[in-house]
């Protein structure tokens, strides 16, 4: 928030970047391919926190951006035959399309009747996925054919399904989106988003058009929330349904609740924990989820602005 | 001369209440006014209807000339009336470079850069006296000095009508003279409405007063009118026996 140390915070952006990168080079072929995907998750995350942390949205029906972006990259290239880069682009905008008219409707509301009316919003985004199954797939889904899933620049062709490849992509796109909510945050927009969050009365009697900044933010979180969904179309081949229920609307707040809402790095960190405490206690029990419920207890208890939030507070209060 | 600020027959209802109960109000430009009256009396609620924190039941404002009545509350701050609030409300978590520069930047639209927001930040700041708090939580702030901040946060708008809604409720003497001090500054390039308690402020600085009663306004004039009016007396201490 403050108007110091705009060199540290790019640098520990960057540095971030920068060990992503060359932990393509070492981690074994498992990891690999988990970061890629976790990679791609967190700029849900990071769409997510725009609004939640930023603006103090919280919206429970956030799946049906992160669906649009899926179901518009995927059926662009497999019922229309699009290139991948016109598809991810046309994912890109179906999301900010429904999140303009969403958030023309369910800003109305406020608080609770916010959370309500945007799950509601997403749970008919659902239902419709699953009424047109001729042409979605229904609950089966639908595979993007690998030759459709080929980047080509002029001569050269990159195959999204090679794990290098798919791995750079996803850091490129995070690296793109990080920046991006730096720069947001930063911004005298950022500061507007951010008072809003504070005292929304307060901000009006200042001379602002609440309204219009939050459906902007509205329509910036869900462009980025179908970013990733269109990214994961095309980088991991499978759109379906089950991306656009309600369980993928609470899965980016838990994620950026436990990374530290209002932090650019936060929704990263929280999606990498939440995923190895799965992947880890899975390996030994069953009954993963009661070990990660638990865990998310203590976390809210202990830390109750999420892992990079607790360190800003205690240590580190440059951290935008 | 026009006048910055007329209300026609305004009013506003709660319920079967009239707060504000059909007032005519003419305000000139580079008056310090005074806007008087017992408790109850619908001052805050007058001025939120000037700012348009609320909507009026029936009249009409008008603002240099043009009608602002039904104009948002935003686009009246943009026209240029500020309005700082009677219960502090500054951003006790942003810092009190940041509460300021929310306003600032507003009133640099057009090609506004770091530099030049953080100019206009420090200059309310100095203003106000609070520089050295700069990147302080305003929230860490004394009482008195957050009430300074919102007076700095409504400089930083460049405004031409300031309302002020009983600034010095909670301040100390001597943070009193220099409020006082700080309103005769104000008011070389401003208007200012001040809605107060405090007596020897309002004596100190108003131009003219307005009293209010009963949503109505019951008299106006200079001070010393004021001070001498028999019906203003009976408002405040009541009937004689």
């Amino acid at each position: 928030m403050s108007e110091a140390s705009p060199a540290r915070a790019y640098a520990s952006h960057l540095g971030v970047m920068a060990l992503l990168f060359v932990l393509s080079f070492l981690l074994p072929e498992y990891y690999h391919g988990l970061l890629a995907r976790i990679m791609v998750l967190a700029v849900f995350a990071m769409g997510y926190n725009i609004l939640f942390g930023y603006v103090g949205l919280l919206s429970l029906g956030h799946a049906m951006f992160f669906g649009a972006g899926l179901y518009g990259a995927g059926l662009a290239v497999i019922q229309l035959g699009w290139s991948v880069p016109s598809a991810f682009l046309g994912g890109i905008g179906c999301g900010a399309v429904l999140a303009l008219a969403i958030g023309l409707l369910a800003l109305r509301t406020t608080g609770v009747a916010f959370m309500i009316v945007t799950m509601m919003f997403a749970q008919v985004f659902y239902l419709v996925i699953l009424y047109f199954a001729t042409w979605t797939g229904g609950d089966q889904g639908m595979v993007v054919p690998q030759p459709a899933r080929v980047l080509t620049f002029g001569a050269t062709a990159l195959d999204l399904t090679n794990p290098t490849v798919r791995y750079m992509t996803a850091l490129a796109l995070f690296s793109l989106v990080l920046l991006i909510t730096l720069a947001i945050v930063r911004s005298r927009y950022g500061r507007v988003l951010v008072a809003i969050r504070e005292n929304e009365e307060r901000t009006k009697m200042l001379g602002y058009d609440t309204f219009s900044n939050k459906l902007a933010a509205v329509v910036v979180s869900g462009a980025i929330c179908a970013a990733s969904g269109a990214a994961y179309a095309l980088l991991f081949g499978y759109v379906g349904s089950s991306f656009a229920s309600v369980q993928y609307s609470i899965l980016p707040l838990l994620w950026v609740l436990l990374g530290g809402a209002a932090t650019t790095l936060g929704p990263l960190i929280g999606t990498l924990f939440m995923y190895y405490v799965i992947d880890i206690t899975s390996g030994y029990t069953s009954a993963y989820l009661l070990i990660v419920g638990i865990a998310l207890i203590l976390l809210v208890l202990f830390f109750p602005k999420g892992i990079l939030g607790s360190i800003r507070q205690r240590w580190l209060g440059w951290l935008p | 001369m026009m006048p910055l600020l007329i209300t026609k027959g305004l009013s506003r209802n709660f319920g079967g209440l009239r707060a504000v109960d059909n007032v005519d109000f003419t305000l000139m430009p580079g008056e310090i006014r005074a806007v008087i009256g017992p408790n109850g009396a619908g001052k805050t609620t007058f001025v939120s209807l000037v700012s348009g924190r609320i909507q009026p039941s029936s009249g009409m404002i008008v603002f240099d000339g043009a009608d602002i009545t039904s104009q948002p509350a935003y686009v009246r701050v943009r026209l240029g009336i500020a309005y700082t609030f009677q219960l502090t409300s500054v951003y006790a978590n942003l810092s009190v470079y940041a509460n300021v520069a929310l306003p600032a930047q507003l009133t640099l639209r057009h090609g506004p850069s770091k530099s030049a927001i953080q100019a206009a930040v420090m200059a309310a700041l100095e203003r106000t006296g609070l520089a050295d708090q700069a990147a302080m939580p305003a929230g860490q702030l004394s009482y008195g000095h957050q009430r300074l901040l919102e007076v700095a946060m409504g400089l930083a708008l460049k405004p031409r009508l300031l309302i002020l809604d009983e600034p010095t409720q909670g301040l100390a003497d001597g943070e009193i003279d220099n409020f006082i001090t700080l309103v005769r500054e104000i008011a070389k390039n401003a208007t200012v409405l001040l809605i107060e308690h405090n007596m020897p402020v309002v004596m100190h600085l108003a131009d003219r007063i307005t009293v209010f009663n009963a949503g109505k306004i019951l008299a106006e004039g200079a001070p010393e009118a004021i001070r001498e009016n028999a019906a203003v007396q009976e408002a405040y201490l009541g009937t004689a026996p």
